[in-house]
């Protein structure tokens, strides 16, 4: 589904990814761990299309089309989704505009109507049960007064609702107390299914023990150092990153 | 990230000015010039009594003593008054419509570029339009149903002839002739405007609207708009202007006066999208403006919404007199300036009876180069125990090459009185702009959306088919500028 092939990335003139390779097939999740500065975030949103994430050399291929040809726009249209280390606050603009303008977006790239006012509003009442979210909090301007966990939530909420088939996550699990892991790793898990793929970008093992991976890579420098199953991340947990970053 | 910001400055470089056309129709143009031969061929023109005449001569000559304010944070060069043409109205016009089937229509094909089709207007929406082309109103709808109601809607001129002694008794009575520099021109050479009467109890069955437009070239606009609301009525008006697109710089100096006597409530909302100049700051309207309501009523209320994308160079602070006890006046504000549009904006709420109450909420919206400043006062006299203000000036700013000013003043004399202010600036990040688009949002959608929510206090204040118009109003002013 996810075919990356020698991505190298540069950002304000920095180069940061230097020559990724891996792919992710439909069904699968990989993590993409590593020590701050080696390059996650930054892969993150080079497949999310941010601007001034330069790409010098490679190709990123989603279902054999050039990501990197796209805008982001199209890019979320086709399925990509990103789950944002830290979710933008739009003031005035209400969780339920965002979630429908977006909705409404990628039915009009696919020649569909507008959604349903009543149909848009249960469904999206729907998933916010998934992730314990008031109903309430949906008029609320996006993210706005949002505490760190609630924002985690509401991205989470998000990619529910959506539906995309590529789900890119930034650092989801960072900042957030046990119970609003268990929750945000149980909205992952609703959306595993075979015809989605899942990168889950962290920094720690714990995410983990809720949203098992098929297979972890390492990134350090902006090279992956090492790819494994499972039993890597438990590896990495017991002994960090030091051992992976002298190789 | 350099790139964005050029980009987001490409983008909001265009703005497609859709009303920018002039019709072709002959008109009867006074040649340029102001002396006082002129004013008495406009007084003349229109067969004023005396006392209006004189009233003018006095405003005319205390003008010639007075100097333009050079307080506001615009900049222009000196404007020539002797270029300008006081008086133009449409040759066919001469004898004034007795209905829509006598008006000219290559005027009512210019509404209908505007977006107001009279007699759809009419027929479906139930809004009595007042429409003032140049100097003369060419065609009352409506006028009928509002008699009935005892309502009267009608051009100032026609009110002189028809209604002298209400006009009379309130024109000048809450913007006196020698108020200010452009309100003492307006009142010299005013040439045409709304007239409004709401008699005591009566609540104005239908919207009162009225659409100016600037058609001649190098003619100055200086209308006059005069509402009463006798005790106990209500009534909600609203104006809508444009102009066509024009190289040179046009003057707009009008006076709105606004009198609500006890219990009566007046609502005024404004959707001026007059030509704001091109992208290098040439041509444009100069939108230099009076407007005041005294509520000199007890419980009386003055609402001003306005909502303002165009001119060139906006000098505008619709007011309030609170002198009834418990009285209210509201202003609620958008403003957008986009390339090099300036704008010093805002309001004056003065707290003269007890248990006044006045709200401010600005918006303001900065792009491109423009500029703008949010100037307010909020005055408590001693009389006024108990008064309460309540201001809030929010600034949007979409590039790095705009600016947002606030002057907020108060002056408070009595020491009941309660005063809340907040402010806040904030940008339409990259950041902001980027989620939007990662969630499947193009560009220009996503800034409409902000600017929306940003505005979204004001437009509730709009009549429900307004507000639309205003949203739509805002993303066509910021389409250009994002596609």
């Amino acid at each position: 589904m996810l075919e990356i092939k020698n991505l190298h990335a540069r950002v304000e003139g920095k180069d940061i990814l230097k020559g990724l390779d891996f792919s992710v097939g439909a069904g699968q999740v990989h993590a993409i761990m590593g020590p701050n500065g080696s390059g996650k975030s930054t892969l993150a949103h080079v497949l999310a299309g941010r601007e001034g994430y330069e790409v010098t050399e490679g190709s990123v291929r989603f279902d054999g089309q050039d990501l990197l040809a796209l805008p982001p726009e199209e890019r979320a249209c086709l399925g990509v989704f990103l789950g944002f280390q830290y979710p933008v606050e739009i003031p005035g603009v209400s969780n339920l505009t965002l979630l429908k303008a977006a909705l409404n977006a990628r039915r009009k790239r696919n020649g569909q109507p507008e959604i349903d006012p009543a149909d848009f509003l249960a469904w999206v009442r729907d998933r916010a049960k998934l992730v314990k979210i008031d109903p309430k909090m949906l008029s609320r301007g996006v993210n706005e007064g949002f505490s760190g966990g609630e924002k985690k939530r509401n991205e989470i909420l998000q990619m529910l609702v959506l539906e995309p088939r590529l789900m890119i996550l930034d650092e989801t699990d960072s900042g957030l107390d046990i119970d609003a892991l268990k929750i945000v790793s149980d909205g992952i898990n609703a959306m595993r299914s075979p015809q989605r793929a899942t990168l889950l970008v962290t920094h720690y093992q714990r995410l983990l023990d809720y949203v098992q991976p098929d297979r972890v890579h390492v990134l350090a420098r902006g090279h992956i150092v090492r790819s494994g199953g499972p039993e890597l991340a438990r590896e990495l947990e017991a002994r960090g990153y030091g051992w992976l970053e002298a190789a | 990230m350099a790139t964005q910001e050029t980009e987001i400055r490409e983008l909001m470089k265009r703005r497609e000015y859709g009303a920018g056309f002039v019709t072709a129709i002959e008109s009867e143009t006074v040649p340029p010039g102001l002396s006082e031969d002129v004013i008495r061929l406009i007084s003349a023109k229109k067969g004023e009594p005396e006392w209006l005449l004189e009233f003018r001569l006095k405003a005319y000559r205390r003008w010639l003593k007075m100097t333009a304010p050079q307080w506001a944070h615009v900049q222009y060069p000196p404007i020539d008054f002797q270029a300008i043409s006081y008086y133009s109205q449409p040759k066919s016009h001469k004898a004034g419509p007795k209905s829509l089937d006598e008006v000219d229509p290559k005027l009512l094909e210019t509404y209908k570029k505007l977006g107001i089709p009279l007699r759809e207007q009419e027929m479906l929406a139930g809004v009595a339009v007042d429409v003032v082309f140049d100097s003369v109103s060419v065609a009352t709808t409506f006028k009928k149903k509002l008699a009935e109601a005892g309502v009267i809607f009608c051009p100032i001129s026609e009110a002189v002839q028809e209604h002298p002694e209400l006009v009379r008794k309130y024109l000048g009575s809450v913007v006196p002739f020698g108020d200010n520099y452009y309100a003492a021109l307006n009142t010299a050479v005013f040439t045409d405007g709304s007239f409004v009467f709401i008699p005591r109890g009566v609540r104005c069955p239908m919207e009162l609207s009225t659409y100016f437009r600037i058609n001649e070239r190098n003619t100055g606009q200086f209308e006059r708009t005069l509402i009463i609301a006798e005790e106990g009525s209500q009534v909600s008006y609203l104006e809508g202007c444009t102009a066509p697109q024009r190289d040179e710089n046009q003057l707009h100096a009008a006076v709105v006066e606004l009198v609500a006597l006890d219990d009566a409530q007046i609502k005024y909302s404004t959707v001026q999208n007059w030509y704001p100049g091109d992208e290098q700051g040439r041509g444009g309207i100069y939108n230099f403006v009076t407007k005041r309501g005294d509520c000199r009523g007890a419980r009386s209320k003055i609402s001003w919404t306005q909502v303002e994308t165009g001119s060139a160079i906006t000098w505008k602070y619709p007011s309030c007199i609170l002198r009834g006890d418990d009285s209210v006046g509201e202003f609620y504000s958008v403003a957008l300036t986009n390339n090099r549009q300036q704008a010093d904006t805002g309001t004056k709420m003065i707290h003269v009876g007890k248990n006044t109450r006045s709200t401010i909420v600005s918006k303001g919206i900065s792009a491109g180069q423009g500029q703008q400043s949010y100037r307010g006062l909020v005055r408590v006299l001693e009389t006024a125990a108990n008064a309460r203000n309540y201001t809030q000036c929010d600034s949007l700013l979409i590039g790095d090459r705009c600016g947002a000013h606030t002057f907020p003043y108060t002056e408070v004399r009595n020491p009941t009185a309660q005063l809340e202010h907040e402010a806040t600036t904030s940008k339409i990040g990259e950041d902001q702009l980027y989620y939007c688009r990662a969630r499947g949002i193009s560009e220009e959608e996503a800034v409409s959306m902000i600017v929306n929510g940003f505005c979204k206090e004001v437009f509730k204040e709009l009549p429900m088919e307004f507000a639309v118009e205003a949203g739509k109003l805002l993303a066509v002013s910021l389409e250009g500028a994002v596609g």
